[in-house]
């Protein structure tokens, strides 16, 4: 469907990837570990490495719940728009074909929250 | 001035025709498309505007009558109030919180509902219609003059509250009831009825009133309850305004049945979603609880919702689908909600705290499916480590609902252990939603929302710091910035209440009034 109006009705995106000097966003999401209230979004360069990413922001954004130290990166299960997803930590976002606004989720097997809550 | 009285009085009846009837007429050398632009590109069909009837036959002149009374009986008791430092009478300086949310959160919302009704008034061709937009417009602009005047009074004491409409243009949850009512005031004039008039006032008003009102009176604010029973004796006539247009609709012409249901299922699940900050109000925010957010929302919603609707079923509305869900949600919206205000603590106009063992009780009573299995163990997380002086301030920005802009908080329909997300491309561009009904509404008109203003978006574009900022230098500090920005001074306006000056300030003033000090 389309929006209905009395005239020609064309206005810009207010959040197309031009408009972030030169970061696309990346939304990542850790399931089981509702502590953080809701996924977050981190503006990135596209060259930006994928372990970089893990190690920099996402250690900075995660690290404060007790699990995030213990988790084995190894098995760590990856989504991205909800299908499984095989990052390579040595290569750029752009090429683990992470493009502006995709969304990503881990899942760390037997780390799952606060007394097992999923908080 | 002297004025000639008529000797004889008019009816009520012939005098509401004189005064609104008797004020139109047929336009002879302008076409009433020119003049109407508003009234036909929606698709609703209009046969006969003399088939409205406003119920309570309201003019001018008797509102003038009635307002003035009862402003006079407002204004003196919130003097009263005021003079008597009524703000030391409230339960607890946590309640205080709950003023500074309505205050930048909802008093703005009654200012665009005023420019709103105005708006409608002019576009619609009958004159029935047209003078009760103009009565409730003028209602709107009351509520917000009033609402700031009886609030000033708390400004004076506490933090947060000194600069409330640039923070609703700005803070970043404000966006979620600021987008709520400019989606409503950009959409034609029927949408906006049905989505203010009908599904605001007459479905969810008292979910938001009722609480609120009953909440400050049950925690001793003789101020806020005193505007809110002023407001609530115009709500009434709101009520009762949407109920009869959006029926008015329904009964001249069946095309107009499907766009009015769209509507419906749209701004009830619109209009819930604002609701949340309501849910943790009700739950967490007034020291002394009325009811919990389930009771209101089986009560208000449930319960008389489901009245109005069978009501409307005889012109083929069904009750909106979105229902289902919202019963799904009822154990978990409020405290979801305020985990999201707890992370974020650093960014908001108002303080969060963990509830006290006696709240969690309540809590647990309240919501016995929910609340000890997936909340009780974080919020004793939380509180450990904040004892340890390790309080949780989430400095990371989330990810946003592109339609209803809140953060992508809520869970899976029946699972509240997983993030409930929801992604369509279009363009070119990736858009993300926290729900099946939010992505709807996108889906339905992706052009009016693409152009969303969420916070976080702008924050990162550059777009929320103060004129003149540098992001660029070394050790910038962007939360600063931002805060900046907001008008929100960092370490008084935010973070926790234990801390606050506020709690410091309340119990040293209720000292004095109790101790020889």
């Amino acid at each position: 469907m389309a929006v209905v109006a009395i005239s020609k009705y064309d206005f810009a995106p207010a959040d197309t990837r031009d408009k972030f000097h030169g970061a696309q966003l990346l939304y990542i999401g850790w399931e089981d570990h509702l502590l953080f209230c809701a996924p977050f979004c981190f503006p990135f360069p596209p060259t930006m490495r994928f372990g970089d990413v893990v190690a920099g922001p996402m250690k900075a954004a995660f690290g404060y719940h007790p699990d995030f130290a213990r988790i084995d990166w190894a098995k760590v299960e990856w989504l991205k728009s909800g299908k499984p997803f095989a990052p390579d930590f040595d290569k750029s976002l752009a090429d683990n074909g992470l493009g502006h606004k995709d969304v990503i989720r881990f899942r760390t097997p037997g780390l799952t929250g606060i007394k097992g809550s999923c908080s | 001035m002297d004025m000639q009285v008529a000797k004889k009085k008019l009816g009520l009846k012939e005098r509401y025709a004189v005064m609104t009837r008797g004020l139109d007429w047929t336009p002879s050398y302008q076409k009433m498309e020119d003049i109407y632009p508003y009234i036909a590109y929606e698709g609703i069909k209009i046969h006969d505007w003399d088939k409205w009837e406003d119920p309570f036959r309201l003019t001018m002149d008797a509102y003038w009558k009635y307002q003035a009374e009862k402003e006079r009986k407002l204004y003196a008791i919130i003097d009263a109030f005021n003079q008597n430092n009524g703000h030391l009478d409230v339960t607890d300086a946590r309640y205080i919180n709950t003023v500074k949310l309505f205050i930048s959160g909802i008093s703005p919302l009654e200012y665009v509902a005023h420019r709103g009704f105005a708006h409608a008034g002019r576009a619609f061709p009958g004159p029935g219609p047209r003078v009760a937009c103009l009565m409730q417009s003028l209602d709107e602009i009351r509520h917000a003059q009033t609402q700031v005047h009886a609030i000033s009074n708390y400004n004076k004491y506490y933090n947060g509250m000194h600069d409330f409409h640039h923070m609703h243009d700005r803070v970043w949850f404000l966006s979620v009831p600021k987008s709520f009512f400019d989606d409503a005031i950009t959409s034609g004039p029927f949408e906006f009825m049905v989505s203010i008039g009908f599904s605001f006032e007459y479905v969810l008003t008292n979910l938001l009133f009722v609480p609120f009102v009953s909440g400050a009176a049950y925690n001793g604010d003789m101020g806020t309850m005193t505007f809110g029973f002023s407001a609530q004796s115009d709500e009434a006539r709101h009520m009762t305004l949407g109920l009869e247009v959006i029926k008015f609709i329904l009964e001249q012409d069946p095309a107009n049945v499907p766009i009015v249901q769209r509507w419906i299922d749209k701004w009830t699940w619109r209009g819930y979603r604002v609701l949340t900050l309501v849910a943790m109000m009700m739950d967490y925010m007034l020291p002394k609880r009325t009811m919990s957010w389930k009771e209101a929302w089986e009560v208000y919603f449930e319960e008389n919702g489901g009245a109005l609707f069978k009501d409307l079923a005889r012109y083929g509305i069904k009750m909106p689908k979105c229902a289902e869900q919202i019963a799904l949600e009822k154990d978990h919206l409020s405290h979801q909600a305020w985990r999201t205000f707890y992370n974020y603590a650093a960014a908001a106009n108002f303080h969060t705290w963990m509830p006290d063992e006696d709240e969690m009780a309540w809590l647990s009573a309240k919501y016995p499916e929910s609340f000890d299995k997936h909340y009780r163990p974080r919020y004793e997380f939380w509180r450990e480590q904040a004892v340890k002086g390790n309080r949780f301030y989430n400095k990371t920005l989330p990810m946003l609902c592109q339609t209803c802009q809140i953060p992508m908080l809520f869970t899976e329909p029946g699972d509240p252990t997983k993030i409930c997300y929801r992604e369509v491309d279009y363009k070119g561009d990736k858009y993300h939603f926290c729900s099946d009904h939010c992505k709807a509404i996108f889906e339905h008109e992706p052009e009016k929302y693409v152009q969303a203003w969420l916070p976080v978006h702008q924050i990162y574009q550059g777009n929320c710091f103060p004129e003149g900022t540098d992001p660029t230098v070394e050790g910038f500090d962007a939360l600063g910035a931002v805060l900046k920005y907001y008008n929100l001074e960092h370490g008084r306006d935010n973070l926790d209440f234990d801390i606050s000056e506020d709690k410091k300030n309340f119990a040293e003033w209720r000292g004095q009034a109790t101790k020889n000090i």
